[in-house]
């Protein structure tokens, strides 16, 4: 290699670092000047912090509950005991089971929902290009406002309630599975369906024959996805009146019943890790039963 | 070849529906009895959806007649838009910075110690598992309502996350650089630097856009329960009935997390390909 090739290499590999490091500089620039923009708009200084940090550690002391070791398994009448800080267990209980049922009708609903919507939202298997677009537009719109939203309006409509609720993370859980269910008939293998046109099938057949049978497992994994999500959505979409635990918890938290805050919120936190590893078992089950 | 050839092939596929596969058959039934249930639990009748709509008419007919839209508060929407952007943008931020350390911490290659990297993951499991809403209103408690309390639950959230994310990128990170740093006998601080910080950076940083995307979606919601932001005016004028202006607010909403998916999606993928 003589030198002028190396000389030309070299000068070559310094313009490319410096405009890297020209890059660099100016992202970090744009980091810098966002992060001062953001912190005047919403008022975030150091001193704030610095107050409000013993506040936070006052409350979350006042919410723990005051468990004395030698009474834990008392009854529900001595200060100190499970019992005691579980005095509402029965109400507790009912509200979860209420948030669960919550959780798994809007998921249905809004698996059916989706799927009807899916066959005319993906590209390949849609009867026409307009319907794909309108479809398309109409799942973007319903998983684009937050469910709580949905809720706070059908909670004007029906009045307070698991009604209203139930039809507000129907309405998201359309949306969100509509678009995964459409992205994985994309990716199916369309030759079933010629095979069912040649032999004179109409549409409904080719998507009941050629499309569900394959594409069922994936499917199937991603409502139970949905699932844990709805669960979670529905332990908190009571805070606008919309039924479940969360309008419970949302109560005690106004009312300062500070015990009680946190025996709700370890219960929930308790369900929703529970229902997250049951169903995810079941995912793993589903895709390897089905999927071969 | 008659039919019964062709059954005979393959038998199985040519019986009824519950005798090819009992168990997925039950699975039906039960969804369907339990759906049914469901159904009665709530009481969820047509016609109680029915009536429930037609409430709903006059506030849909209110939605699209705008009316008076010159005089709306254009100045607290657009700050609440702004100020939903600095939450997310803010908490995402401070929430990266702290979950690269953890993120080493917890990280199998770096430290050997089973315990502290059990106790790190075991504490972000209980932050994950409450949901960001609950972290709003408690935070709302202490430090009153406002933008505040709301970057502080997006923080808390995010560390939950980003924390267990980060410490994954870092345990799939490529052993063969860190040991190679290691047999020079380079210092802890020095692997990090130069073996694995090169691998999982483009990882960190593109993740951390994902949920700065998705934050922003949280954190139109955080205002519900007093958190500042653009939920905050939403619920306002959503109590006060001035639908007009609540669906304005909603089609701003939708255009602003569209306008932010595309952008971070974009410099994602100008990342993750270098």
């Amino acid at each position: 290699m003589n030198d002028t090739l190396l000389k030309k290499h070299f000068n070559l590999y310094s313009e490319q670092l410096k405009s890297r490091r020209l890059w660099n500089i100016l992202i970090f620039t744009i980091f810098v000047l966002s992060f001062f923009i953001s912190s005047s708009i919403i008022d975030f200084n150091l001193s704030k912090i610095i107050e409000g940090f013993p506040r936070l550690g006052d409350y979350i002391v006042k919410i723990l509950p005051n468990i004395d070791y030698n009474l834990i398994f008392e009854n529900s009448k001595t200060e100190g005991s499970i019992k005691y800080w579980y005095f509402n267990f029965k109400k507790y209980a009912a509200l979860l089971y209420e948030t669960f049922n919550m959780a798994i009708l809007s998921t249905l609903m809004g698996f059916i929902f989706a799927l009807l919507l899916s066959f005319l939202s993906a590209k390949n298997i849609t009867p026409n290009i307009y319907s794909y677009h309108l479809v398309k537009r109409f799942l973007e719109f319903l998983r684009g406002v937050p469910e709580i939203i949905f809720a706070i309006l059908f909670v004007w409509a029906l009045g307070v309630g698991p009604l209203a609720g139930i039809i507000a993370i129907t309405i998201h859980t359309t949306g969100a599975l509509g678009k995964l269910f459409s992205e994985v008939h994309e990716n199916a293998d369309l030759k079933t369906c010629e095979a069912i046109r040649s032999h004179g099938g109409n549409w409904a057949s080719e998507m009941r024959y050629g499309i569900i049978p394959k594409v069922l497992p994936n499917i199937i994994s991603y409502a139970l996805l949905r699932f844990e999500i709805n669960i979670r959505a529905s332990t908190v979409i009571g805070f606008v009146g919309a039924g479940g635990i969360g309008q419970e918890l949302y109560l005690v938290i106004n009312f300062n019943y500070y015990e009680e805050v946190s025996a709700i919120i370890l219960l929930i936190v308790l369900t929703v890790i529970t229902i997250d590893i049951l169903s995810g078992r079941i995912r793993q089950k589903v895709i390897g039963e089905m999927g071969d | 070849m008659t039919e019964k050839d062709v059954i005979s092939l393959c038998p199985k596929a040519f019986q009824p529906f519950w005798r090819r596969s009992p168990i997925v058959f039950i699975g039906y039934i039960i969804a369907i009895l339990y759906f049914l249930f469901c159904l009665h639990y709530f009481d969820f009748t047509l016609g109680k959806i029915f009536s429930g709509l037609s409430n709903m008419k006059p506030i849909l007919v209110a939605m699209f007649t705008w009316s008076d839209f010159f005089n709306w508060n254009f100045n607290s929407i657009f700050t609440g838009l702004a100020q939903t952007l600095g939450m997310a943008f803010l908490g995402t931020f401070l929430a990266s910075l702290v979950c690269i350390p953890i993120s080493f911490l917890a990280s199998r290659q770096i430290f050997k110690l089973g315990l502290i990297r059990f106790l790190i993951k075991r504490f972000l499991d209980i932050i994950r598992g409450v949901d960001i809403l609950i972290w709003a209103i408690i935070y709302v408690r202490a430090f009153g309502l406002g933008p505040f309390a709301g970057l502080l639950s997006i923080f808390t959230v995010d560390v939950g996350t980003l924390g267990k994310l980060f410490s994954e990128a870092a345990d799939n990170a490529d052993t063969r650089q860190i040991e190679g740093m290691q047999s020079t006998g380079a210092s802890k601080i020095s692997v990090i630097r130069y073996g694995l910080i090169p691998q999982i950076f483009p990882i960190f940083i593109s993740q951390s856009l994902y949920f700065f995307e998705s934050n922003t979606r949280s954190a139109v919601i955080l205002g519900v329960v007093g958190a500042g932001g653009i939920g905050l005016q939403l619920t306002e004028r959503m109590k006060a009935q001035y639908w007009d202006q609540t669906l304005f607010i909603i089609i701003l909403i939708l255009i602003m997390v569209a306008i932010i998916d595309s952008v971070s999606r974009s410099i994602r993928k100008k990342i993750i390909d270098g």
